[in-house]
């Protein structure tokens, strides 16, 4: 037993039962839609259908249709490409870090930023595969026999690195966000009524019965699970940085990288989560488990790692004068004041200026403004990857070749339909599986929830307050 | 064969674990332990030793570690040499990256099919639950019946004086 200071906010309000966390979880898998969802599901629809005719016309009429051009060989494809990963790293530092640190605040939120990873990382790998131009040779990046074509793969290369990178990442998060689900749908299993709920649930549950050796080992599981999991989100993003960093190009050339990527993967995760959750919360009534509590303690993530971002934003800067290297010198200058400066300017405010706010307790506790500040920093995050690729290669060291790159309605149509192909995806997520982990949640919910800081029921030992206190607490 | 269980519903976790202690001490054997939620303490009490599966993990890990090496050693280094980047034909820290993510998708993919066939965890319409209410609110202790061996009425006495809130007996077909 664990010993929980009275003075820590519970994190479970509302005085719930084990049976009240079943229902209020089971309820949206059960019920029918509810019209919100149905409406949120028709917008994502729309968005995936711009996907997939912006998708068609790449694949009929190629590459043309982007917007890239010989200087600006890399633009919006690669932008999103790292805006999405990163974003997917929150879910991994929730579920498996914050896991090692024994956070417990994890347990309601960790399931859906955990289905954020896989449809960020989904959304993702949908770039680098069309920028290919013909995606159905994308197994050509797989080491095989070279009857398939010229030689063996280039392992010396950062790009195969983040081939081996990503689908080893997108593979384990998938394996452990399943591992969690097992019991979860055991339980709806258990609960269904109608013949096909009960038959998909009793297959996605793999026979699971809750008996004290699978739950050992399960925790066993999850823990190590976690333990390869932290080092391997720090690797993806590592890796998606010396996609830049192992190339001459002035402004990508830098020592700098790999941490400052993972800084704002997990800066811009968690502004993501935070979009989600305070949606998902409301949607689903689920502000006794997604309390202020677990908002404030996301924001306190986002205010260090806005700040690292900050630093390594000025460091770099300081190192590009320091190196006294004209130009990486020129790169940056060309950065701040040259004719992309508003995408600098858009970056610097929304990923340095608008996270400080969270310093101010309100602010921090503040539904409405916590949501505008997670969007905010979504949009920076995403000038940040502009401006680190498209700024960095518009002028190189030709002056004839300098160019200017301006996206097309079709680089549009790709960005804007993998949110739609996200939300997609986040909202049957949300339908048809268990949103919140129910058991971890039941086993902080002694310790930790709201009933147990009353005094007459801090005594441990056999009394049953918990079943037993508020029994008419039971409102829909 | 069919096997005959009484079971001790429990509404409270520090109280299953008093009583699991107690029906242990008196020379019961318990089949086996349901919950809704991993219960800490429960694997000291019901003397569950710790899992191998970290050493499954661990296996698996050497595993993909000399397999990516041998791989890229092999293909660059033997295969077909090239020279890329005027660097050795086989670079090893160019190497570092692909061998992680290969160590780290093997330990877990290995790790969690042990786990998967140890525990016995397959897609199957069959599922035996002792009692549905085990992953809802109940802790469901399993106590199995041998036909004249057992005395029932000593039995039950023993699970509600150590907090059972329901005794049950469940038969189950084999």
């Amino acid at each position: 037993m664990q010993h929980v200071s009275p003075i820590r906010e519970p994190l479970v309000t509302g005085g719930k039962t084990y049976h009240d966390i079943t229902e209020d979880v089971c309820r949206q898998v059960e019920a029918g839609p509810n019209p919100r969802w149905a409406a949120g599901l028709a917008v994502a629809l729309v968005g995936l259908a711009i996907f997939i005719y912006s998708v068609y016309r790449t694949l009929w009429f190629g590459i043309g249709e982007w917007g890239l051009n010989r200087t600006v060989g890399w633009a919006w494809d690669i932008t999103n490409f790292v805006w999405w990963v990163g974003i997917g790293h929150a879910g991994t530092l929730i579920s498996a870090i914050l896991l090692l640190f024994r956070q417990k605040w994890r347990t309601s939120i960790n399931r859906a930023a955990e289905a954020m990873t896989i449809f960020a990382v989904i959304c993702a790998a949908m770039f680098p595969v069309l920028h290919m131009g013909r995606p159905w040779l994308a197994y050509w990046v797989l080491p095989l026999p070279n009857t398939f074509g010229s030689l063996w793969v280039n392992f010396n290369s950062p790009l195969l690195w983040d081939v081996f990178a990503i689908s080893t990442y997108f593979s384990v998060s998938l394996v452990f966000w399943y591992i969690g689900l097992i019991p979860d749908f055991a339980t709806i299993r258990d609960r269904a009524t109608g013949p096909i709920a009960r038959r998909a649930y009793a297959v996605l549950s793999m026979g699971w019965t809750g008996s004290a050796k699978a739950w050992s080992r399960y925790e066993t599981v999850s823990l190590i699970l976690a333990g390869l999991a932290t080092p391997l989100v720090l690797s993806v993003h590592t890796i998606v940085s010396m996609d830049f960093a192992t190339s001459v190009i002035p402004g990508w050339h830098t020592t700098i990288f790999p941490p400052y990527f993972v800084a704002g993967a997990i800066f811009s995760g968690f502004a993501m989560v935070l979009t989600l959750m305070i949606i998902t919360r409301k949607l689903f009534h689920l502000e006794d488990y997604i309390t202020l509590e677990h908002v404030e303690s996301m924001n306190k993530v986002i205010i260090l790692t806005g700040s690292i971002v900050g630093v390594a934003y000025t460091t770099e800067f300081f190192i590009a004068w320091y190196s006294g290297v004209e130009y990486e010198q020129y790169a940056f200058i060309n950065r701040a004041t040259g004719p992309y400066w508003w995408a600098y300017w858009s970056m610097m405010t929304c990923n340095v200026i608008t996270p400080q706010l969270f310093w101010f307790r309100r602010i921090r506790r503040s539904l409405v403004l916590t949501f505008i500040i997670s969007i905010f920093v979504n949009i920076g995050m995403w000038f940040e990857r502009f401006v680190i690729i498209v700024t960095s290669l518009h002028r190189d060291y030709l002056p004839s070749s300098w160019a200017m790159f301006s996206p097309t309605i079709i680089d549009v149509g790709i960005y804007v339909g993998t949110i739609g192909l996200f939300f997609t995806l986040f909202l049957l997520f949300c339908k048809f599986f268990p949103v919140v982990n129910m058991a971890e949640v039941k086993a902080i919910l002694k310790s930790s929830s709201e009933v147990t800081h009353t005094p007459a029921n801090t005594m441990h030992g056999t009394d049953k307050g918990l079943n037993t206190t508020n029994p008419e607490h039971r409102d829909e | 064969m069919n096997k005959k269980f009484v079971l001790g519903i429990y509404d409270d976790e520090d109280v299953l674990l008093h009583a699991i202690e107690n029906i242990r001490a008196t020379g019961t054997k318990i089949y086996d332990v349901f919950s809704p939620y991993p219960v800490h303490g429960i694997d000291d009490v019901l003397g569950i030793k710790r899992s191998r599966l970290p050493i499954v993990a661990f296996f698996c890990g050497i595993t993909g570690t000399s397999f990516a090496l041998w791989m890229q050693i092999w293909m660059l280094g033997f295969d077909w040499p090239m020279i890329i980047g005027g660097k050795p034909h086989i670079a090893l820290p160019a190497f570092i990256p692909v061998t992680f993510e290969l160590t780290v998708l093997f330990a877990a993919f290995g790790m969690v099919i042990t786990f998967f066939i140890v525990s016995r965890l397959k897609p199957s319409l069959r599922v035996n639950v002792f009692d549905k209410r085990s992953t809802d609110d109940k802790f469901v202790m399993a106590i199995e019946v041998k036909d004249g061996v057992t005395d029932l009425s000593a039995l039950n006495k023993l699970l509600r004086t150590n907090g059972a809130v329901e005794v049950n007996e469940k038969e189950v077909v084999k």
